[in-house]
C-alpha cells in the first residue's frame, strides 16, 4: 500500500509536469491552435495556406514580405506559409488539398502532374535557373565538355536535370564519360577537392564557397578562384519556383479571384523585396532566427536577379523559357510526354500584374540593377 | 544506481574507510569531469595529430577545423550571437528550442509510458494477447522511424491536429517499447511462492498486481523510463524533421547541417545541447525514481 501510494505521488508529479508543459505547447504550437484569435479579429478574411518548398530563407522572401506588410490581408487574405521540411513534397501538400498554393520547381511539379495530380503553374515568379555547376579555377573547367573524365557533384532527388542535359549536349555519357558523386547538401567536397566540379545555387551554395577562409592566403575565397558553367547560358536551364494551384478548385470563378487576389499580394511582396531591400532582409532574418545576415543579404540580391527583369511582367510565364523546360525535361526522360495545354495559365498572373501597373507599380523591373552585396565570413 | 554502486564496492573493500571519502554526488560529479576532460584532451590530441603528421598518415575523419572544429570555438559559439548584430547569443536561442522540444517529448514519454505500461498489465494477465500481440510490439520497433515519421505528420495534417502532437506520437512511438518489455519482466518477477501466498489468502488477481506485482515491478519500469526519456528527445527531433516545425532542436540542427560548412562549430553546438537535454531528462525520472522507489530496491546499472 505504501509503495503503491508513493507510486500515485510519483504519477501524479509527472502529471502536474506534463499538465503545465503540454498546456504552454498548447500556446506555443503555431497557427493551428493560434487561428481562433485571429479569426475573430478577422472575420472576413478568407483563410489561405501556401506550402513552401524549405525552410525560411530569402528564397521565400516575397510571400513573407506580403504577410509581414500586410499586402495578403489588404486583398482579403489570411495567409498561413507552412514551411518546407525533410520529406515534404509540396505539390503533393498541394494535390491531397492540404494547402492552397505551393511553391514548386516546374520539372518537379510537372513529374506529378503526370502522376495524376491536377495542379497548375499560375504564376512563374522566377524567370531563370539559380543552379550553376562550380569548379576551382585551376581545374581548367570552363565548358560542359570539359567534365570528361572528371568527378562531377550533383544533388540528385530532381537537381540533377540540368547537369545531365548540358552533358548530353556537349556529348556527354554521364555513365561513362564522367563520374557522378552524389553531393551533401553543403560545398564540402568541392572545398576539400574530393570533386571537380560540385552543383550549387547562385543563391546559397556558391556563396558558402566565397564565405570561407582559403588557408592559403588567409583570406576569403574570392570569385576569380572559381570558374562557373551557368545552365542559363548553356541552354539546358529548368524554370524553378513557380506558385501552383489545383486545376478544379480553380475551375470556380470565385477561387480565380482569390488566385488573382493572392497573386497580387505576392507580387506586391517580391516588388517590395526589389524595393526595399533591406527591410525585406530584416522580414526574413525575423521568421528564421539561425540563419546568417550576410548570406541572406547575399540570397536575396541573388534571388532577385532571378525574378527580375521579368520582360512579361512578374510572374508571367516566358514561354520560351517554358518550352526548353519542357525540351529538357522529356529529352531526360524526367517525364514522358510534354504536358497539356493546361499545365501552366498566364491570365490569372497577368491580370494580377496588369492591375499593380493600372496603379503605377514598377511589376517589369526593366531598369533593376542587382546590387553589390559584401560577403562575410561564414555568412554571419 | 550510484549507491547500490556504492554498496556493491564497499563489500568487496575497493573503499577506502567510510569517514573519509567523499560524498557520493560530488564524486559521481568529478567522475563526469574528468571524463568529460578526457574526451576533450582525445579530440584536441587528434587534432594536433593531425597537424604534426600534416596528412602523412591516414586519418578515418580530416582533423582539420572544417570537420572537426576545436572545443573551444565550439563553446565559444555558444556565447556568441547567432548572428552579426543578433540579438540573442547561440546558447539561449537552443535552450529555448530545448525547451520546445523538451515538451513535446514530455508529452511523448507521458502517452507513450501510460501506453506500455497498460501493454505490460495486459500480457500478464493474458498469454494468449501476449502471444497474439508481442511480435507486432516487436515488429514495430524495427520498422525505421525515419520512414513512420512523414506518415504520422501527414495524418495529422489531414486531421487537423496542432503540429506538435504528431512529433508527440513519433515520440511516444520510441517510448513504449521497453516500458511494455520492462513492466511485463517487472510484473512476473516476485517469486511464485509469493504469489501462492497471496492466493492462500483468497487474494483477487487485482489485489496481487495491486500489491504484490506492481510494487515489485517498479525498479524495472524506472529502469525502462529512464532509456524512454532519451528516446522520447530523439523521437521529438526527428519528427520535428517532416513537421516543419520551426521552434524546435530538429530546426536548430537541420540549419546548422544545412550551412555546415559556414559554421561546423554551430552544429556541434546544436548536438551538445541536444545531448543536454537527453541527460537532463534522466535526472529528471531517477529523481521521481528516488521518491517512489526504496534505495535498497533500486536496480544497480
Amino acid at each position: 500500500m505504501k509503495v503503491a501510494g508513493k507510486l500515485v505521488i510519483g504519477l501524479a508529479l509527472i502529471a502536474v509536469l506534463v499538465a503545465a508543459c503540454g498546456g504552454a505547447a498548447t500556446t506555443q504550437a503555431p497557427a493551428a491552435t493560434q487561428a481562433p484569435a485571429a479569426t475573430s479579429a478577422l472575420a472576413a478574411l478568407i483563410p489561405i495556406t501556401l506550402q513552401l518548398q524549405w525552410v525560411t530563407q530569402s528564397q521565400f522572401a516575397g510571400y513573407y514580405a506580403a504577410v509581414d506588410q500586410g499586402f495578403y490581408k489588404a486583398e482579403g487574405l489570411d495567409v498561413t506559409i507552412k514551411e518546407g521540411a525533410v520529406d515534404i513534397v509540396p505539390q503533393q501538400v498541394l494535390a491531397s488539398g492540404q494547402a492552397d498554393f505551393a511553391v514548386s520547381w516546374v520539372p518537379k511539379a510537372l513529374v506529378s502532374r503526370e502522376e495524376g495530380a491536377k495542379i497548375v503553374d499560375i504564376g512563374q515568379v522566377f524567370q531563370r535557373s539559380g543552379t550553376l555547376e562550380v569548379s576551382w579555377k585551376d581545374s581548367g573547367i570552363t565548358s560542359p565538355a570539359d567534365w570528361k573524365g572528371k568527378k562531377v557533384g550533383t544533388w540528385g532527388y530532381g537537381n540533377e536535370f540540368e547537369l545531365y542535359a548540358a552533358m548530353s549536349a556537349a556529348g556527354l555519357d554521364t555513365q561513362k564519360d564522367v563520374t557522378i558523386i552524389q553531393q551533401p547538401f553543403d560545398m564540402s567536397l568541392l572545398l576539400n577537392r574530393e570533386v571537380d566540379a560540385a552543383e550549387a545555387m547562385t543563391y546559397n551554395e556558391y556563396a558558402q564557397v566565397l564565405e570561407q577562409t582559403d588557408p592559403k592566403t588567409g583570406k576569403l575565397y574570392q570569385p576569380g578562384d572559381l570558374t562557373v558553367i551557368d545552365f542559363n547560358k548553356v541552354g539546358t536551364a529548368m524554370l524553378q519556383d513557380a506558385v501552383w494551384a489545383q486545376e478544379d478548385w480553380l475551375a470556380d470563378a470565385k477561387n480565380q479571384d482569390i488566385a488573382v487576389r493572392f497573386l497580387r499580394a505576392t507580387f506586391k511582396g517580391w516588388i517590395f523585396c526589389r524595393d526595399s531591400f533591406e527591410a525585406c532582409v530584416d522580414i526574413v532574418l525575423k521568421n528564421g532566427p539561425t540563419l546568417g545576415k550576410g548570406h541572406m543579404t547575399w540570397q536575396l540580391n541573388e534571388i532577385n536577379k532571378l525574378i527580375w527583369p521579368s520582360a512579361n511582367g512578374i510572374g508571367v510565364m516566358d514561354k520560351a523559357l517554358w518550352d526548353q523546360t519542357i525540351s529538357v525535361a522529356t529529352s531526360q526522360k524526367v517525364i514522358k510526354a510534354a504536358p497539356d495545354a493546361n499545365a501552366y495559365r498566364t491570365d490569372l498572373a497577368e491580370k494580377a500584374a496588369a492591375d499593380l501597373a493600372a496603379a503605377g507599380v514598377d511589376v517589369k523591373g526593366t531598369s533593376y540593377t542587382p546590387r553589390v552585396v559584401e560577403i562575410t565570413p561564414g555568412g554571419e | 544506481m550510484d549507491k547500490s554502486v556504492a554498496v556493491s564496492r564497499n563489500d568487496i573493500g575497493l573503499e577506502s574507510p567510510a569517514g573519509r571519502k567523499l560524498p557520493v554526488g560530488l564524486r559521481q560529479v568529478v567522475a563526469f569531469v574528468l571524463i568529460l576532460l578526457a574526451l576533450v584532451a582525445l579530440w584536441e590530441g587528434y587534432k594536433l595529430l593531425g597537424a604534426v603528421t600534416a596528412g602523412s598518415i591516414p586519418m578515418p575523419v580530416r582533423p582539420d577545423d572544417r570537420s572537426m572544429p576545436h572545443i573551444w570555438s565550439i563553446v565559444g559559439a555558444l556565447f556568441k550571437p547567432a548572428r552579426r548584430g543578433g540579438e540573442d547569443i547561440l546558447l539561449i536561442i537552443l535552450l529555448r528550442s530545448a525547451v520546445f522540444t523538451w515538451r513535446e517529448a514530455l508529452a511523448g514519454f507521458t502517452m507513450g509510458s501510460v501506453v506500455g505500461f497498460a501493454l505490460g498489465v495486459v500480457f500478464v494477465r493474458s498469454r494468449l494477447l501476449e502471444r497474439g500481440l508481442m511480435p507486432y510490439v516487436v515488429a514495430s520497433q524495427t520498422v525505421p522511424l525515419l520512414a513512420i515519421a512523414p506518415m504520422v505528420v501527414i495524418w495529422g495534417s489531414r486531421l487537423d491536429w496542432p503540429a506538435w502532437t504528431a512529433v508527440a506520437i513519433i515520440s511516444a512511438y520510441l517510448t513504449f517499447f521497453p516500458v511494455t518489455i520492462n513492466t511485463l519482466r517487472g510484473l512476473r518477477s516476485p517469486d511464485p511462492t509469493a504469489v501462492e501466498l497471496m492466493q492462500s489468502y483468497a487474494a483477487s488477481e487485482w489485489q496481487v498486481l495491486w500489491k504484490l506485482r506492481l510494487p515489485a515491478a517498479l525498479p524495472y519500469i524506472f529502469t525502462a523510463l529512464k532509456i524512454s526519456a532519451t528516446a522520447s528527445v530523439i523521437g521529438a527531433i526527428v519528427g520535428e524533421l517532416p513537421s516543419g516545425i520551426p521552434d524546435g532542436l530538429g530546426r536548430a540542427l537541420l540549419t546548422f547541417s544545412y550551412y555546415y560548412v559556414s559554421g561546423p562549430e554551430k552544429l556541434y553546438a546544436s548536438i551538445i545541447i541536444s545531448a543536454l537535454l537527453g541527460i537532463v531528462f534522466v535526472v529528471i525520472v531517477m529523481l521521481v525514481e528516488r521518491m517512489v522507489v526504496p534505495a535498497q530496491r533500486r536496480l544497480a546499472e
